[in-house]
């Protein structure tokens, strides 16, 4: 009987329900400015996007027309640095997870990609000036800013790669090498392509982080305005966080745009969502079939 | 003379030492294994036995900090010379683990693995490797058809039993079994047991296991280990019945374990 009563009795306990809620009320707060921060670009861009909005080149001095060539320019620009950065990521890692033994250069290497992660975008935005358009003399051009950016996501995808080889479980290596595979072979045939989802996720969510960067490109590969789509990888290109900076702090016609600059906003948004998306599939993929 | 030990002793340990770090986890083994035999290595937890056995195909080398001392002669050629082919030697000398570690692909391609590795690409071939190891794991009736299917879709068993195909496509000399069956039911652990008496036929099997009963059932000779060392080593029925140590006497009585 009395086992009973003790499991009945619920006494208020005041520090827990303090703790719950303001946790609660946090975390509700945050989800709440997220929310209406997309939901304020949202409101604001969807009245101009439209078919030709996504198709045409902007006219009239960029007041009117469309973003055709801002949304070419950052596709590109995106894929050409996703394409550097991946093999040199991927390579770095291997080296990181299965190579490396601990000691003066490991160290030095993880110290190097640590504190390049924490360098603000601006200064890789010089950095890209100095190396790419100057020394290597590529000029403001589409392949600049795609190595710019490349340097700049780097470590994002040697620390997420080398998290995904270290994921294969030890057991796969050990039954390779006890087939009598080499170390090489091991890695090849079995760690890669267990880590190849977690790879790709990581390259794609980090991409899609450094499709919206400005900094890294201002100097770097982004024009005012071009015409068309660029013909050639030393062309400069217009991307999308770029124009929305132009358009709203450099032209004569700032309150004018304002709509295009929200549609530009929205634009960059949904690009970098439909990213995120594919990297969550891929994700959710690798789970299903990790049965490990 | 020579010869003719060799021929009867595939492996033959000498003064065998293992450290990891300055941890001395082998010591001073010395003990032949025959060919065409079963040797079971039992002993407590911690006593060296899985690092003996991983000696004996060089898996230890995985392990940092790891190095050894003395002579392993694997058909009287020490592998742990600096020229040894590792590669080579553990083609010749396979392992089967504790747990079932299936690569994540097909049945098809796990056991295709060591002989795509060696360059072996005909089709054909391919496929009458990988046709007569699952018939000598004891596992085609059961996966002729889903060959293509994922190898860790099959039971705890027939895992291992994969897993054991998988050597076997090597055509090795000796087989090492790493506690094989500690990860599996009865049945199962029952199965691998008639498939060793099978294998033994055509290879040297080296087997480690914490189941006193599994190595009086399975082997032919028994070596009973504690500390890292090599308390008492001989015939099967001897060690159990008879066994000429107080410690072996002990261990195998359950007194301790």
């Amino acid at each position: 009987m009395r086992g009973g009563e003790l499991i009945r009795r619920k006494r208020f306990n005041f520090k827990e329900g303090f703790f719950l809620s303001l946790v609660r009320t946090l975390g509700f707060t945050g989800a709440i400015i997220l929310i209406g921060i997309l939901f304020f670009i949202a409101y604001n861009g969807v009245r101009v996007l439209s078919w030709e909005f996504i198709t045409q080149p902007p006219v009239d001095a960029m007041t009117k027309g469309g973003i055709f060539p801002v949304i070419i320019g950052t596709i590109l620009l995106t894929f050409i640095c996703m394409i550097v950065v991946i093999p040199i990521g991927v390579t770095t890692a291997i080296f990181l997870a299965e190579y490396s033994k601990r000691g003066f250069l490991l160290k030095t290497v993880m110290m190097s990609i640590y504190t390049l992660a924490g360098v603000p975008s601006v200064v890789f935005g010089l950095f890209g000036l100095a190396v790419f358009v100057v020394a290597f003399r590529f000029g403001m051009s589409l392949i600049a800013g795609s190595l710019t950016l490349a340097v700049m996501v780097l470590p994002y995808i040697i620390s997420t790669s080398e998290e995904a080889i270290k994921a294969v479980p030890y057991s796969f290596r050990e039954a390779s090498l006890a087939c009598g595979a080499t170390k090489w072979q091991t890695i090849r045939k079995i760690v890669l392509p267990t880590a190849m989802p977690g790879i790709l996720t990581g390259a794609i969510l980090g991409t899609a982080k450094v499709s919206g960067e400005t900094a890294p490109i201002m100097f770097t590969a982004a024009a005012f305005f071009t015409p068309g789509i660029p013909r050639s990888l030393l062309e400069p290109v217009m991307a999308l966080p770029y124009h929305i900076y132009v358009l709203a702090t450099a032209g004569t016609h700032i309150e004018e745009t304002r709509p295009i600059q929200y549609g530009t906003a929205l634009t960059l948004i949904i690009l970098v969502l439909l990213m995120n998306l594919l990297g969550i599939i891929l994700r959710m993929r690798k789970r299903v079939k990790r049965a490990w | 003379m020579v010869e003719e030990v060799r021929d009867k002793n595939i492996f033959e340990i000498k003064d065998f030492n293992v450290y990891y770090g300055s941890f001395l986890a082998v010591k001073r083994v010395n003990l032949n294994v025959e060919t065409h035999k079963i040797t079971a290595i039992i002993g407590p937890s911690g006593c060296g036995k899985s690092t003996l056995l991983r000696a004996l195909n060089r898996m230890n080398d995985l392990i940092i900090n790891s190095w050894v001392e003395g002579q392993v002669l694997f058909k009287g050629i020490d592998i742990y010379q600096k020229d040894t082919d590792v590669i080579e030697l553990r083609k010749r000398v396979g392992m089967v683990f504790q747990k079932p570690n299936p690569f994540p692909s097909s049945v098809y391609e796990n056991v295709a693995y060591g002989p795509k590795i060696r360059r072996i690409k005909k089709k054909s071939q391919l496929d009458e490797i990988v046709e007569n190891a699952l018939v000598r794991a004891d596992l085609w009736k059961e996966v002729k058809d889903k060959l293509n299917e994922s190898g860790m879709s099959l039971s705890g068993g027939q895992m291992q039993r994969l897993c054991i195909a998988r050597s076997l496509a090597q055509e090795p000399e000796v087989l090492l079994f790493d506690e094989p069956t500690s990860a599996l039911d009865p049945i199962s652990t029952a199965n691998i047991e008639n498939l060793l008496q099978e294998l033994r036929k055509t290879i040297t099997i080296v087997i480690v296991t914490h189941n006193m009963q599994q190595a009086a059932r399975v082997s032919d000779l028994t070596a009973f280990m504690y500390i890292g060392e090599l308390i008492e080593f001989g015939n099967t029925d001897t060690i159990f019945v008879n066994p000429q140590n107080k410690l072996t006497e002990e261990y195998i009585t359950g007194r301790f374990g």
